[in-house]
């Protein structure tokens, strides 16, 4: 084929190495792996996922220049039964090509910097052995994630959709036997299952709506839904109201919504890598990008649009005023990813898909930045603590610290002999002096993130309230509040990390990380200043718009709102000059309690512990469910059916039945009985015939005489 | 002029006295002349019947008969003083050793 | 009524009553004697029913013979008088019934299937001449040689069994 053709006709038949190349590079790791030395394995990894991000450039190249036609590329048969045919089909448009190059292009930079996280990683726990594991899951993530998003019909989406979750329950428990601080606990595989089960609450909506759908609509596949949608629309629209409705409680699952976002928080055991790629930048966006995909379905049902809207709203504001309260300094990130999460699911529910996708876009750059700079925090802390251990304990192992099986031994453990955490934010402080890359990373990444102008968040915020502003008033509030809060708690972060004094010795001790993990960090730096240009509200610059309509339809691009936007930046100004009041200009102290605690009260209180929602669902339904299951395990099971039903009714009928109604009674009292009289009677018969033979010659004579008369008698009657 | 049946009747009467005696006595030799009775009785109603008919072969049966009655008388008397030989006695009812 | 219906009668009469005293007697002489005149009665039957030969030798050899060979018996056996002793209460009113039933049965029997009413007459001369014994001797040797030369044999058998029978054991008294 020559180059030229291909160029015009364009990359299609490379879609299926968007799968392919990554389950390839896992491969190679798995079985080549523990001959590879780390950066090997690493590089396979990045490499594998390199190559599906310039697949997906070459594949959005493709897209533009057939202008946008949606192109299906058939890979594979699955199912093909009578008239039932299910095909894996890849779909190339530019909405799947936009979360293509999202997942691939952000992918990639994690994995490079996972190289260096996770060299440092698995030394401070000890388990060199466990970094191949950790590349292997990684692509295989990637791999599931590009089904997601390339699939051409509902059932490939679940594919990936069903994929991705078992990937994020693999990572999030990759340290499945300790908890976050590395002591052995079940706290880290319990994490993971908890983000499974949710998930799979959320799967039982999706797969809901994929059974209506095929039912009422007759296909799976994107276009013949969506060609035969309007029709029942029109004759029944609660079935597409049920559809949409129960999607959404899929999008609640995986995009982290009230009520299933419990799960984002608790995955935070992952390594931060994980955190970074999954729950921020593309795991959690797949909700989103299914309602985006099925907004032909939304479209037909304003009233499943409105709830979807308050649904995202509200997760907005409720997760923002939890990560005011927060100390560790990823679960404020998660809780920030949830709330940001809230505002996409929001957008998308309005109806601005561009702007949802938009903020996806953007949000992936900057929440994996900041991610990944907390990990970099986090490690440098670590470093500092193990400097610090070696100075000020040289009697001890230089391997002293989290070694999993020496409990009672005081091996490294720091001064206030607690488990040094190295992720609590009151441990920290003034890092800004010992990390200062990290630092203005981690700045870059807050000021985008809190929306300032002229930093990517600004932007794709901004697009999101106006839409909500000109259509939604209680959404445009409540999300306006998310806002202020949002730029709230990053400004206590940055005051609480990286300004003020030290407030531990590992703090004070705390090391720059190399530069295999700064360098992704500062192109997400640039993506985060510079993503904006992707969809400015001005005329002629609405790229991302006129990409999307390719696949959306017609797409209202909306001017840029002065009084919305100066709302929105005066807010995030203040909130973050709030922030200083209270954390910047008085910096905490060691062991000080937070300012806010005294003030707010209960309220604060509240924040702290997230609302009490766990506790609240562990009373409502988990303790229920166990006491259920306990009931009809012993009771139902063993009591009931297996001490009743088996063993008095069933083994003791049939006891019953063969000693007593059978034995006794059919065979020895029935049968035996009967032929025994038999014999009875024959013995009776025989001993009274024997009578007969009484030796007495008269008497034999008499019955000579007898017969003589009675054969007479015969004749004479005859 | 007597009636044939008159003789038959006869000879049913002294029948059935003979059966009467073969069944009710109890001394052997009673009862062997009570077969002999009988005997008699039918060589009667052949003889009538030989008269009736005009032919001689009734009478001829008749004399048959008398030669095997003597036979057997001979042979019974010696069989009864056998008996009497062994159980010094001949009630019939005392002998009863085929009792089963 | 004619004086042979009378006779008849009267010589039914006596042997019916001889044979019933036969029957009852206790004495077993007197049974036998009762039983000798009822052979001699019926040997009179034969006279009346024009069969002289086997009168006489019913006489010769029923009364005569066999008779006295009885007597003989129980006079050797001193079976006069027996005990009385009964081990079968029930057997004598069941046989007294059995033989009267018979008796009628049989008497109805002969009678009722009878062809003709046939009468006896009384013989003429011709009847109890030599020419009736001279036509059943004819008829003897020529239709009846066979049962006539076997019962000879039969005859033969009674005699060697009846010595047989009355021989001493061997080593008992000779």
């Amino acid at each position: 084929m020559h180059l030229s053709e291909t160029v015009n006709t364009g990359f299609y038949f490379l879609a299926p190495g968007l799968v392919l190349v990554p389950l390839l590079g896992l491969l190679i790791n798995a079985i080549f792996g523990k001959n590879f030395s780390e950066k090997m394995v690493g590089t396979v990894a990045s490499l594998a996922s390199g190559t599906a991000f310039i697949i997906s450039l070459l594949l959005a190249y493709s897209v533009s220049i057939n202008h946008g036609h949606p192109v299906s590329v058939p890979f594979a048969e699955w199912i093909h039964i009578g008239n039932l045919k299910l095909d894996w089909t890849f779909r190339v448009d530019s909405l799947s090509a936009t979360m293509m190059l999202v997942v691939s292009g952000v992918g990639t930079l994690i994995h490079i910097y996972a190289i260096g996280y996770m060299h440092e990683d698995v030394r401070f726990k000890h388990e060199e052995g466990r970094f191949n594991r950790f590349f292997i899951y990684l692509n295989l993530f990637i791999a599931a994630m590009m089904i997601l998003v390339s699939g051409d019909s509902y059932l490939m989406l679940f594919v990936g959709w069903e994929g991705v979750g078992l990937c994020s329950f693999l990572l999030i428990g990759f340290w499945y036997e300790m908890d976050t601080l590395a002591r052995p606990s079940w706290a880290n595989s319990n994490a993971a299952k908890k983000a499974f089960i949710t998930n799979r609450v959320g799967d039982f909506g999706f797969l809901m709506a994929g059974f209506l759908m095929f039912w009422h609509l007759g296909s799976f596949q994107f276009d013949e839904v969506f060609k035969a949608a309007p029709a029942i629309a029109h004759e029944s629209p609660w079935i597409i109201v049920a559809i949409t409705l129960f999607m959404l409680v899929g999008v609640a699952g995986k995009s982290a919504q009230i009520p299933l976002y419990i799960w984002l928080p608790d995955a935070m055991a992952g390594p931060t890598p994980v955190s970074a790629l999954i729950h921020a930048a593309t795991l959690v966006t797949a909700g989103v990008y299914l309602v985006t995909r099925s907004a032909p379905l939304y479209t037909l049902v304003p009233q499943a649009q409105y709830i979807v809207a308050m649904v995202g709203a509200t997760t907005a504001l409720f997760a923002a005023t939890i990560a005011v309260g927060q100390y560790d300094i990823k679960k404020v990130l998660a809780y920030s990813t949830i709330s940001q999460l809230g505002f996409m699911v929001a957008a998308v529910g309005m109806g601005a898909y561009v702007a949802g996708m938009f903020h996806l876009i953007t949000h992936a750059f900057f929440k994996a930045l900041l991610f990944l700079s907390a990990g970099s925090v986090i490690l440098g802390l670590e470093r500092g603590h193990h400097a610090h251990a070696h100075h000020t304990h040289h009697d001890e192992k230089p391997k002293g610290k989290h070694k999993k099986e020496e409990h009672g031994h005081h091996g490294g453990h720091d001064d206030h002999g607690e488990v040094f955490d190295p992720g609590d934010m009151r441990n920290m402080g003034g890092l800004r002096k010992t990390m200062p890359v990290t630092f203005w990373l981690y700045m870059a990444g807050t000021l985008a993130l809190a929306g300032i102008f002229p930093f990517a968040g600004f932007w794709s915020k901004d697009e999101i309230l106006l839409d909500a502003k000109l259509h939604f008033t209680s959404i445009y509030w409540q999300l306006s509040i998310a806002a202020f809060f949002t730029a709230f708690y990053m400004g206590r972060q940055i005051w609480m990390v990286f300004f003020g004094e030290a407030r531990s010795d590992a703090a004070k001790h705390a090391e720059e990380s190399p530069r295999v993990m700064t360098v992704p960090l500062m192109v997400l730096a640039v993506l985060s200043v510079a993503g904006g240009a992707l969809n400015l509200p001005f005329e002629g610059f609405h790229n991302l718009g006129h990409w999307l309509e390719y696949t959306l339809g017609e797409v209202h691009a909306l001017p840029l709102d002065l009084g919305v936007a100066g709302i929105s930046t005066l807010l995030a100004l203040l909130a973050i000059f709030v922030s200083w009041l209270i954390y910047g200009r008085n910096p905490l102290k060691t062991g000080q309690v937070d300012p806010l605690k005294k003030p707010l009260g209960f309220v604060f209180t509240g924040m702290e512990n997230k609302w009490f929602v766990d506790e609240g669902y562990g009373v409502l339904i988990i303790k229920p469910f166990k006491w259920i299951s306990q009931f009809l395990a012993d009771v139902v099971d063993w009591k009931f059916w297996h001490d009743f039903v088996h063993d008095t009714v069933i083994a003791g009928t049939y006891n019953w039945l063969s000693e007593v109604a059978l034995s006794r009674y059919a065979d020895q009292k029935g049968i035996d009985a009967f032929f025994n009289s038999w014999g009875d009677f024959t013995q009776w018969l025989s001993g009274n015939a024997r009578k007969i033979q009484n030796g007495f010659v008269r008497s034999y004579a008499l019955s000579v005489l007898l017969g003589v008369v009675l054969i007479l008698g015969y004749l004479i009657l005859k | 002029m007597v009636p044939v049946e008159y003789y038959i009747t006869l000879s049913a009467i002294l029948f059935s006295i003979g059966a009467l005696g073969v069944l009710s006595r109890r001394n052997p030799l009673i009862i062997f002349m009570s077969i002999e009775l009988m005997l008699n009785a039918a060589n009667l109603a052949f003889v009538a019947f030989a008269r009736v008919y005009e032919t001689f072969s009734g009478q001829i049966f008749v004399f048959f008969v008398i030669a095997v009655a003597a036979a057997e008388v001979a042979v019974g008397l010696a069989l009864i003083v056998e008996i009497f030989k062994s159980k010094k006695n001949i009630n019939i009812d005392e002998m009863n050793s085929l009792k089963g | 009524m004619n004086s042979e219906l009378i006779v008849f009668l009267v010589l039914s009469l006596v042997a019916i009553a001889t044979a019933l005293g036969m029957l009852l007697s206790k004495n077993a002489v007197y049974s036998a004697l009762f039983l000798v005149l009822n052979f001699v009665t019926v040997a009179i039957f034969y006279l009346l029913l024009g069969a002289p030969f086997l009168a006489m030798s019913q006489i010769t050899v029923y009364a005569g013979a066999i008779m006295v060979l009885f007597l003989f018996v129980i006079m050797l056996l001193g079976a006069e008088n027996l005990k009385p002793s009964n081990s079968l209460p029930w057997q004598k009113p069941l046989a007294i019934l059995l033989s009267v039933i018979l008796g009628v049965e049989a008497i109805y029997l002969l009678l009722a299937r009878s062809r003709s009413a046939l009468n006896v007459t009384a013989p003429d001369a011709a009847l109890n001449t030599m020419d009736s014994l001279r036509n059943m001797a004819e008829t003897l040797f020529s239709q009846f040689l066979l049962p006539f030369e076997v019962t000879s044999i039969l005859l033969l058998v009674a005699m060697v069994g009846a010595i047989v029978l009355s021989r001493a054991e061997k080593g008992a008294a000779k």
